[in-house]
């Protein structure tokens, strides 16, 4: 693929097709015909083409680097410098797809897939996030029309605290919030404490231990009634997505389903947490990625179940959802 | 050594050979470092499974005045050993990431060897007398009854077989969060530097349990993370300055007299980008694998994916030269992307007298380029052309249109064989080249 190349004929042909500010319809990454006022002679099919094939490529980078950001299933720390320059990639990625309008097609698009397949919205997380990235980077409007899965117990600033903290680590969170199938993996509901959660458990303090299992339950909790809550009303993150970077962090996955739990300990603190050896920490789990963008959303959220279970069927829904962002 | 000779008028000639010959190749004897010591004689190398092999020069053979010597091995140790980190539950691995020798003050010789999160300092000493004739114990070491000794006798030193001790006089352990990237020792020959993805540490070394943080550019939010530290280096002749180089391809040279925390650095490298050849891959390959000063200290030299640049450290706004490596690959950036090829940290060196530098490639080749005449060779690290005091063959990449015989084409090139470490002598014409688990050494033909 020569992306420099396709780039350079793709801007001049797009000055000459689009009006600025136009949007593009989003089936046009989809070879379909171009709908709409444009002349269709015969430059502009070309173009379109061109465009076309430029934009499926950029989507196929994009989904790519998301992968790869994710599959991490290793007992080794991931390698920092790799990581950084794939979000790097993908936050250019969409930067770019922000800026021709692509982006908040690509969003609806999922939204309504998302709706028709009664998904949990952390498979939207993985587009609010990046949406966020954006606009934390251009100061644009970038429609928001997936609540974030967040904590609903939480007040925003706790929300963030945990998030910077380092409040729990998601195992086998990747997958599962970014496939729209198997709602069962992710549905708070579900309640399973992975081993590697309770692993990773009883390697901290014993201080921290209680903090932790609270603050468990406390993500968890929000998760079951939180979704559909969520669902309906745009919960305030002020994360963005640069939290990718907080999968660096060690964060407690376990969900809990007692909504009652939640309430108990809606108002744990974790700034207790010690920062240099907490925060620096990549993910501690073979099935956690450096980044998980979805993770950082879903942090607050429902989490799944453990990731020896979802292992295969996390794989499985990344299949689904690389299918559903392509858009084949 | 011949300083005006060029490259291309060396005639680089199979030397030997390390490592097996299986074409299954266990993890765990994949060559991570190569490094020469500071008068050539001994040729350190780590691999994967935390061991250390140093190789001794044998003298020159008296029958084949025109061959120089042989390395052949002189003490093998387990360096670093696999640990686990119970609070993240994570693997520390043992792959020694650097080897660094530290300046030879008398009969023993020291390095310096690092895994991801541990520095250790090894002394590997030679024994070649034994004392005898002890009072109070036996040959076999087993204790004399005291009763039964009658008189008094002075232990006398004997020769014996050489042997070569290799023991860790210093471990520097817990300073890095995160993977140790480089160490470098500092010309004071008490200090150096170890740096990982965020932060620089540091060390004497002579003080274990402590060190200072002189980097740190770690954000307040890891959210804001962009760019990481990739290599670093001290001077070869000024101990207050070093330089580290990050993955967005820029240089930083610090000065530690300006101030305790040198997070502000005294000079900046940056070559301007080329807009025209910007693509999604731009950053990635601009990514700077490994920084080397050259021995005058005059220039230093960075490798990045495609190329690699000599800086005159007194022009901050671009390189003095550029080299490309393997400009073949640039339309196939995608590909290397997609299986992870474009993260290869391939390194570079400089000859003894930095009018030559040399770097890996893919396909098992490595380059050498010329500074002075500006011509640059392929040669390659194969068994095929592993013949004793065989000349290597010049090799070529044919890059598109019609191949000529002999040429092989970019859709052809092994990418899992990669030459990712490479050494010269400091010295000599008399190079190491690290073939994933092969170890070559290339002498020049002495005329």
């Amino acid at each position: 693929m020569r992306y420099s190349y396709q780039r350079r004929t793709c801007a001049i042909a797009r000055a000459k097709m689009f009006p600025k500010g136009t949007k593009r319809k989003f089936s046009d990454s989809r070879e379909e015909p171009v709908a709409g006022g444009e002349d269709v002679n015969q430059s502009s099919l070309a173009a379109v083409r061109m465009l076309s094939s430029y934009s499926l490529q950029r989507q196929s980078l994009l989904d790519m680097s998301l992968i790869k950001l994710q599959l991490c299933h290793m007992l080794v720390e991931p390698n920092l410098c790799r990581s950084v320059l794939i979000a790097n990639t993908v936050r250019q990625i969409q930067e770019e797809m922000t800026q021709d309008g692509t982006w908040q097609i690509m969003t609806q698009a999922l939204s309504a897939a998302n709706a028709a397949a009664q998904c949990s919205a952390d498979r939207l997380v993985a587009t609010e996030v990046l949406c966020r990235q954006t606009e934390a980077a251009q100061g644009e409007q970038v429609p928001k029309p997936f609540p974030v899965v967040g904590s609903e117990g939480c007040p925003a600033e706790e929300v963030l605290e945990e998030e910077e903290e380092a409040a729990a680590a998601e195992v086998g969170m990747t997958m599962s919030t970014v496939s729209p199938q198997a709602p069962t993996s992710y549905l708070p509901g579900t309640f399973g404490m992975d081993p590697c959660w309770e692993e990773e458990e009883t390697g901290e303090d014993d201080d921290d231990d209680d903090e932790e299992e609270e603050e468990d339950s406390e993500e968890c909790g929000s998760g079951s009634e939180g979704e559909e809550r969520e669902r309906d009303s745009l919960v305030e993150d002020t994360r963005t997505a640069e939290q990718v970077f907080g999968t660096f962090e060690i964060k407690n996955p376990a969900p809990s389903p007692d909504p009652a739990l939640e309430e108990l300990f809606s108002d744990v603190d974790a700034s207790y947490y010690d920062l240099d050896t907490v925060l620096t920490g990549m993910q501690s789990v073979p099935k956690m990625g450096p980044y998980d963008l979805l993770e950082s959303l879903s942090s607050h959220g429902p989490s799944p179940l453990s990731s020896s279970t979802s292992c295969r069927s996390d794989l499985n829904e990344l299949d689904h959802i690389m299918e559903i962002i392509v858009g084949s | 050594m011949a300083g005006v000779a060029g490259v291309n008028d060396f005639q680089w000639c199979f030397s030997q050979v390390k490592g097996a010959i299986d074409e299954d190749v266990a993890e765990a004897d994949i060559i991570s470092t190569v490094e020469f010591n500071h008068s050539g004689e001994l040729l350190a190398t780590g691999d994967k499974g935390g061991r250390v092999v140093i190789f001794q020069h044998e003298q020159e053979c008296k029958n084949r005045p025109n061959l120089r010597g042989e390395y052949n091995v002189y003490s093998t140790f387990q360096s670093h050993e696999p640990e686990f980190d119970y609070l993240k539950s994570l693997e520390i691995e043992e792959k020694i990431n650097k080897i660094r020798w530290l300046p030879q003050q008398n009969s023993a010789h020291f390095l310096l060897s690092t895994n991801d999160k541990t520095i250790k300092l090894w002394k590997i000493g030679e024994r070649d007398k034994r004392a005898e004739g002890y009072n109070l114990k036996d040959e076999d070491g087993r204790l004399r009854d005291p009763f039964r000794i009658t008189s008094l006798r002075v232990p006398v030193l004997m020769p014996m077989d050489l042997m070569v001790e290799a023991s860790p006089r210093r471990v520097f352990a817990n300073a890095h969060t995160y993977h140790i990237n480089s160490i470098s020792v500092n010309s004071d020959h008490q200090t150096y530097l170890s740096a990982d993805d965020l932060r620089i540490n540091l060390w004497h070394l002579e003080i274990t349990d402590r060190s200072f943080n002189i980097v740190d550019i770690k954000p307040a939010n890891m959210e804001e993370l962009t760019e990481v530290i990739t290599a670093a280096e001290c001077h070869p002749n000024q101990c207050n300055v070093f330089v580290y180089s990050s993955s967005k391809g820029t240089i930083r040279l610090c000065d530690m007299r300006t101030a305790a925390l040198c997070d502000s650095h005294t000079k900046f490298f940056e070559e301007p980008e080329d807009p025209s050849s910007r693509s999604f891959f731009s950053e990635i390959i601009s990514s700077i694998s490994d920084v080397k000063f050259s021995h005058s200290g005059r220039y230093m030299m960075t490798r990045d994916y495609l190329s690699v640049k000599v800086w005159d450290l007194n022009m901050e706004n671009r390189p003095v030269e550029t080299y490309q490596v393997h400009e073949y690959l640039r339309s196939k950036l995608c590909s290397l992307y997609e299986n992870d090829c474009i993260f290869d940290k391939f390194e570079c060196c400089w000859n003894g007298s930095d009018s030559a530098i040399m770097t890996g490639s893919y396909n098992n080749f490595f380059r050498m380029f010329d500074r002075n005449t500006r011509k640059d060779i392929t040669l390659e690290a194969s068994r095929e052309s592993s013949k004793p005091r065989a000349t290597l063959k010049p090799r070529k990449v044919s890059t598109g249109g019609k191949r000529k015989k002999d040429e092989i084409s970019v859709d052809s090139l092994d990418f899992n064989k990669k030459i990712l470490h490479t050494a010269w002598h400091p010295k000599e014409n008399v190079i190491a080249v690290a073939a994933t688990n092969n170890l070559y050494i290339f002498q020049d033909k002495i005329n």
